[in-house]
């Protein structure tokens, strides 16, 4: 983490707007079975920005995320990618959208495709973005400093298999594709949830490094308020497919309007104030 | 002090894979649980801490296997029975243990009741079914879990009330000790918050005399346990009550455990997050020495030569390292 992070969340209204979307929604099913996930939501994303969206399970962060990355298409509203409206009718034009965002899902485990090597995992990253003729010198050399940008060795890892790796490594190696691919948006959905506080941790500071160092917008989903608040400059929070309060980290966090913040944050443990259990109700009915 | 409910010694226990090599997931712990109190267990994937929580049940199927030591619940060495004795006289009602995930071992074609039932039989074969279900009852209006859910099917509950359902089942026959493994980490933070509330309830109307609660949520152990062992590698660490081990760590991988706290408190963006660099050593082969000691930034050369004993100090506190307190206490103050 650069030792210069700004503890204040910077303000960022006035930066080049990156993905925007006004009035988005997105309903599944029709008539009486009728779910509205996404509940006609506005955001703007900037330029550099590191944005959470926090909501408990259901609350559609999910289907926002994929709406957002091209792969369900929302039923009404419109989505601004750099200033103008997205376009990803047809495959050409979605593999156009897929070089400026990319994304990190919960699950390392079903993000690799298990037969295929490691190495081949990055060239085609390399592959991909026009550094098909490049000598394989020079491609070796930039999948090692991938590696090492997520303090993995890439000698260690050549011929080796993805199930080869743990939860904390493969996680790892997502972020080494994404380094290697270097969209303007990264996508990550709950990265930290399936692996442990002291990884987590290494998780964090490597995304952070990435918003520092290539000036990526990072859209941050999550369900943990307190590591929301830890990493981003602008909060979203979620309910029902409805953003009810949004702004910048501190004062969402620290000073919560919406009943719902206020409920989630009450129902985080902590450790400089006593966790009040008596707001829950175990149900009775 | 009161009375000793769970006393731990030196218990080793072993995994041998099919290559007939030997992990050794717990090596040596020893602790002291009293009536009331409720322990907490932290540390990295991959520590032991599961293999502790399976070892203290004394119930090993392979590729678990027991070495030695004694876990003795109030009174009665369990370790080194026999299975199917440990099945029918301690499961359920010495020990009761709720794994990770607990709520997908529901089968979904039997009604709650059924799973109740289950449990009182193994060990009452005789019991009758219509004082199995006022015992039940009873319970469940306790707990706060409604009265209908006895007679619906796992598929028809939330995770939550999942969850809450096991810990019901697997408390009804009043089990002295309460092994939870990650209880509630797959669930957000409200059923979070009913599931502790309801453990919290079977500890203060009695049914539990004591917990062993593990995770790696640190805030969550801090506000749940009254002592919390760090584990690592096999080996217990450090040991102290919560208060002491969030807010003055003494081993170098506990300090950078609380290190890595996250919550919504103000102060949390201003502190680094410190992370351990590389992972836990390979079981089947620990090292020589002091085990944390190639990922530890103040290891000297002789860590790595000297077996590092159990240190106690102040008021029931263990740490495992060479250095003296002082010596630690200086390098943190020095960062």
């Amino acid at each position: 983490m650069s030792e210069d992070r700004i503890v204040p969340s910077k303000d960022f209204t006035n930066a080049p707007l990156c993905l925007s979307g006004r009035h988005v929604t997105k309903v599944f099913g029709f008539g009486d079975k009728k779910t509205i996930a996404v509940n006609d939501v506005s955001f703007d994303f900037h330029e550099g920005e590191f944005v959470s969206i926090v909501g408990e399970s259901g609350s559609g962060k999910t289907t926002l995320s994929k709406i957002l990355l091209g792969l369900l298409n929302h039923t009404e509203g419109e989505i601004l990618f750099q200033g103008q409206p997205r376009d990803i009718s047809t495959g050409k034009k979605r593999n156009a959208y897929w070089k400026g965002i990319q994304a990190i899902f919960q699950d390392p485990f079903s993000s690799y495709n298990s037969f295929h090597k490691i190495d081949s995992v990055l060239l085609d990253c390399i592959n991909m973005r026009g550094g098909k003729n490049l000598p394989m010198e020079k491609k070796v050399e930039m999948m090692t400093e991938a590696c090492s940008f997520v303090n993995l060795k890439f000698a260690e890892l050549t011929n080796k298999y993805p199930f080869e790796l743990s939860g904390g490594q493969m996680q790892r190696l997502m972020i080494a594709r994404i380094f290697l691919l270097k969209p303007k948006i990264l996508l990550a959905d709950e990265p930290t949830s399936m692996v442990d506080a002291c990884s987590r941790a290494t998780i964090l500071d490597m995304l952070l490094q990435l918003r520092d160092e290539i000036g990526m917008t990072i859209i941050f989903i999550t369900h943990d308020i307190g590591l929301a608040y830890y990493i981003s400059d602008t909060v979203y929070i979620m309910e029902h497919g409805k953003f009810v309060e949004y702004g910048k980290a501190d004062e969402v966090i620290l000073n919560p309007k919406a009943a719902y913040t206020k409920r989630l944050i009450s129902d985080v443990p902590k450790i400089h104030e006593e966790w009040d259990l008596s707001t829950v109700e175990l149900a009775t009915e | 002090m009161g009375k000793v409910i769970l006393e731990v010694k030196n218990l080793k226990t072993k995994y041998v894979t099919r290559f007939g090599e030997n992990v050794y997931a717990v090596d040596g712990v020893s602790f002291k649980i009293e009536e009331g109190k409720s322990l907490g267990i932290a540390g990295e994937s991959g520590c032991g801490k599961s293999t502790l929580a399976l070892s203290l049940m004394g119930y090993y199927f392979p590729p678990l296997h027991y070495m030695s030591g004694d876990i003795i619940i109030d009174g009665k060495n369990i370790s080194g029975m026999n299975p199917d004795e440990v099945r029918k006289t301690i499961l359920g009602t010495e020990i009761a243990y709720i794994p990770q995930a607990a709520m997908n071992a529901l089968n979904p074609t039997q009604k709650i009741i059924r799973f109740i039932e289950d449990v009182v039989h193994a060990h009452d074969p005789k019991a009758d079914k219509k004082v199995i279900r006022e015992i039940a009852e009873k319970r469940f209006a306790e707990l706060g879990l409604p009265a209908k859910v006895l007679d619906q099917h796992a598929v028809e509950l939330s995770g939550g009330m999942k969850q809450r359902t096991v810990i019901a089942v697997s408390t009804i026959l009043n089990p002295k000790v309460l092994i939870a493994d990650e209880p509630s980490s797959a669930l957000d933070v409200t059923s979070q918050k009913m599931v502790i509330k309801m453990m919290r309830e079977l500890m203060d109307k009695g049914y539990i005399k004591a917990m062993v609660f593990i995770t790696h949520e640190l805030p969550l152990l801090y506000n749940v346990t009254d002592d919390i062992m760090v584990m690592y590698a096999g080996q217990i660490v450090e040991r102290g009550t919560a208060k002491e081990m969030v807010f003055d760590p003494t081993h170098p991988y506990s300090h950078g455990l609380m290190g890595s706290i996250l919550v919504p408190e103000e102060g949390t963006r201003g502190h680094k997050l410190t992370a351990i660099p590389g992972t836990p050593p390979n079981l089947k082969h620990p090292p020589d020495g002091c085990r944390f000691a190639d990922r530890c930034k103040y290891a000297a050369p002789e860590c790595r030569y000297y077996t590092i004993p159990e240190k106690e100090f102040g008021d029931n506190r263990m740490y495992r390292c060479l250095k003296s307190l002082d010596e630690l206490k200086e390098v943190y103050d020095h960062e």
